[in-house]
């Protein structure tokens, strides 16, 4: 569960990561995991272990889609929007769903519940479209079936 | 007690292979019947899965797809006993679709228990380790120049040649680098050696450290693989507690140890030298080459870097030997190549066989045609910068020279299936999209070239001068063609370009068609 920034917390994440050749992406990765994004006053206090400057940081932390610097809803869908998708109609599968949920592309609902992002492959490529809603995947994807991915989800 | 497999690899898990492993353990428990459950990979026949398998006196016998709601029905059919059922297969290597492949990759992949060492000893897993233990650096780079195994990621350049420069090359310290950041749409044959077959990627990763003096490795996966991360790092927490990796290797005295990164999202660090700056801790960036990554690779040390399908031929060429495995192929490809058959195709999957089928073998007689049951209009080979072929040069066949001469590339043997309601302007459009998300940014044909090729696909849709446009569209692609630094930006042009030549009457204004609806 996302937890809110926290010095410390971060500093203890940082710790454990010293001892690996280049550090930083699991560093960024472990941030993520902990809090569910990478809070701006991470970046000088990354610099400072790494002994690296902050606008390094900054660029590899701006360089990689996934690591998020603002908090997240609670589950985040990614729709797959690659080619082996496209050829199984995944875009107006994907419109669909967006409707429903009343979100464009990186957009959370209203209420904090999801947010949806894009993907491009998911490795389902025979069995598309395809979209992972955290870490379970979902092969022959349609709108209904998503709603009940989602039900389960609020139901567990 | 009966064995029932149930797959493990994500395909299966995403068409709910956990709900039919819950059923049948439910019903099993009401019925009284002893049964246990393995998780193992999957045949590669993703139209079948779920696809179960009941161990019995006559062999394993698959059910398939399988759903939760047939499981009952199923025991009710004494599927036990492989008992006749409508979702009866029969035996799986008896099936078409397996019978006329060549597995030497995926010998192993959907009949063992990915992370049962047992079962991968049992299954001439290590052979090849300890020949190469056994037979020394020079003995084994001889033996994979030999076999004519070029770099399964697409790039095709022999993997003995690299093998061979970075055993040569003096330094403190060496690495070994699988990519695993398999970005292509339409390929997952990496993600299911990850998944379903680990243990081969690690051995042959530690056949290559021996061989040219490493210590340690790194497997770039990328971030869209969450299954495949948690299989990998659980196979080498296995190897490692067995003595597969360590100070000393099956008391060889080498020693190696692996370690799993997992990518960030980005595309262009499956591009081996902004995978190296990644790993690094770098942003993606594509470095200039010379130096090549095996004389300054990862923290400018000798590096190894190689797909992990390359890595994975490794121990069937050493178990086999050289001339095994080059003797199925043809021309300058020798060997097998894992075809991924995808998007809307009928018979979707993992197909393993020697080069040489022609396209048309591939997507009508293996892959049968399209989904849709439309006809196929397009198929996109090589993955997103890969060219897209017409029906009329079905004809080729599948080789790395052929499809050069036709001005495509089978890259890391990605073929995807477009049925005849594609829109190729479209899909030419999408590629410059991607480019330009995907673009590192260090040189100017990429970074600009793909937004540009945007714009310029807008203005023909819009009826903006389309003929002059349709020119500056050709013109823009031959200089990201020859002007890029990398394969991003230098192989982006394919798809539109190809696009272009065989689909010349989607290229027209739309605008008008569209106001007028």
């Amino acid at each position: 569960m996302p937890a809110v920034f926290d010095a410390q917390r971060a500093k203890d994440i940082i710790d454990a990561h010293l001892a690996l050749e280049g550090p930083l992406l699991p560093i960024l990765h472990a941030f993520v995991e902990e809090f569910g994004f990478v809070d701006d006053a991470a970046v000088p206090q990354i610099a400072d272990a790494l002994n690296i400057t902050r606008a390094e940081v900054h660029g590899v932390l701006t360089f990689y889609h996934d690591f998020r610097r603002e908090p997240a809803g609670r589950h985040i869908l990614k729709i797959c929007r690659a080619e082996a998708c496209q050829a199984r109609g995944c875009e107006s599968v994907a419109d669909h769903c967006l409707a429903d949920l009343g979100v464009d592309w990186h957009g959370t609902t209203a209420d904090g519940a999801i947010t949806v992002e894009p993907v491009y492959c998911l490795g389902l490529c025979a069995n598309g479209p395809s979209a992972l809603f955290d870490d379970e995947p979902i092969a022959e994807l349609t709108a209904d079936k998503l709603v009940g991915v989602i039900e389960e989800a609020d139901a567990a | 007690m009966t064995r029932i497999f149930v797959p493990r690899d994500v395909v299966a898990l995403a068409l709910g292979a956990n709900k039919v492993a819950a059923a049948i353990l439910e019903n099993a428990k009401a019925r009284g019947a002893d049964v246990t459950i393995v998780r193992n990979g999957s045949r590669g026949m993703f139209f079948l899965e779920p696809l179960i398998e009941v161990e019995t006196p006559a062999g394993r016998i698959a059910y398939g797809p399988v759903s939760a709601q047939d499981v009952s029905s199923l025991f009710d059919a004494g599927f036990l006993n492989g008992g006749a059922h409508a979702l009866r297969i029969g035996r799986p290597e008896e099936h078409p679709y397996l019978k006329r492949q060549t597995r030497l990759t995926f010998a192993r992949c959907g009949i063992t228990d990915p992370l049962s060492l047992d079962d991968y000893a049992a299954h001439e897993g290590w052979l090849g380790l300890k020949r190469a233990i056994e037979i020394g650096s020079a003995a084994i780079v001889e033996e994979i120049t030999k076999s004519g195994l070029r770099g399964r990621g697409g790039a095709a350049f022999p993997t003995g040649i690299k093998w061979k420069t970075v055993a040569d090359t003096k330094a403190d310290r060496k690495y070994v680098v699988c990519n695993a950041d398999e970005g292509d749409s339409g390929t997952f044959a990496d993600r299911m050696v990850l998944e379903d077959d680990p243990f081969m990627l690690i051995e042959g990763m530690t056949i290559s450290a021996i061989a040219v003096g490493a210590s340690k490795g790194y497997v770039y996966c990328r971030s869209e693989y969450p299954h495949a991360v948690k299989a990998f790092n659980a196979a080498l927490d296995l190897a490692r507690a067995a003595g597969y990796l360590g100070k000393d290797i099956l008391g060889s005295g080498h020693a190696f140890d692996i370690e799993l990164r997992v990518g960030a999202g980005a595309y262009v660090c499956g591009e081996e030298t902004a995978l190296l700056e990644s790993l690094e801790g770098g942003r993606g960036m594509v470095r200039a080459k010379p130096p090549l990554p095996a004389i300054h690779g990862l923290f400018q040390r000798p590096t190894v870097i190689n797909n992990v399908l390359s890595f994975a031929a490794a121990p069937f060429i050493l178990a086999h030997g050289a001339k095994a495995y080059a003797d199925f192929g043809m021309g300058r490809s020798r060997g097998t190549m894992p075809l991924q058959l995808a998007g809307n195709i009928r018979y979707g999957g993992l197909f393993e066989t020697a080069f040489g089928l022609t396209l048309g073998e591939i997507v009508e007689d293996i892959g049968g045609g399209t989904a849709s049951g439309r006809p196929v209009r397009a198929v996109q080979c090589g993955g997103p910068l890969g060219a897209y072929f017409p029906p009329a040069l079905f004809e080729t066949p599948f080789d790395y020279e052929a499809f050069a001469a036709k001005d495509g590339l089978i890259g890391h043997g990605g073929i995807v299936v477009f049925d005849d309601t594609v829109d190729m302007m479209a899909m030419a459009r999408f590629a410059m999209e991607f480019c330009a998300i995907e673009s590192c940014g260090k040189c100017t044909p990429c970074r600009i070239g793909s937004t540009r090729g945007q714009e310029v696909i807008d203005k023909i849709f819009d009826g903006v001068d389309v003929d002059a446009n349709i020119s500056l569209l050709e013109d823009l692609c031959q200089t990201m063609k020859f002007g890029s630094l990398c394969a991003l930006g230098g192989f982006a042009p394919y798809p539109v370009m190809s696009a272009l030549r065989h689909y010349p009457e989607d290229f027209r204004p739309r605008t008008a068609a569209v106001a007028a609806e």
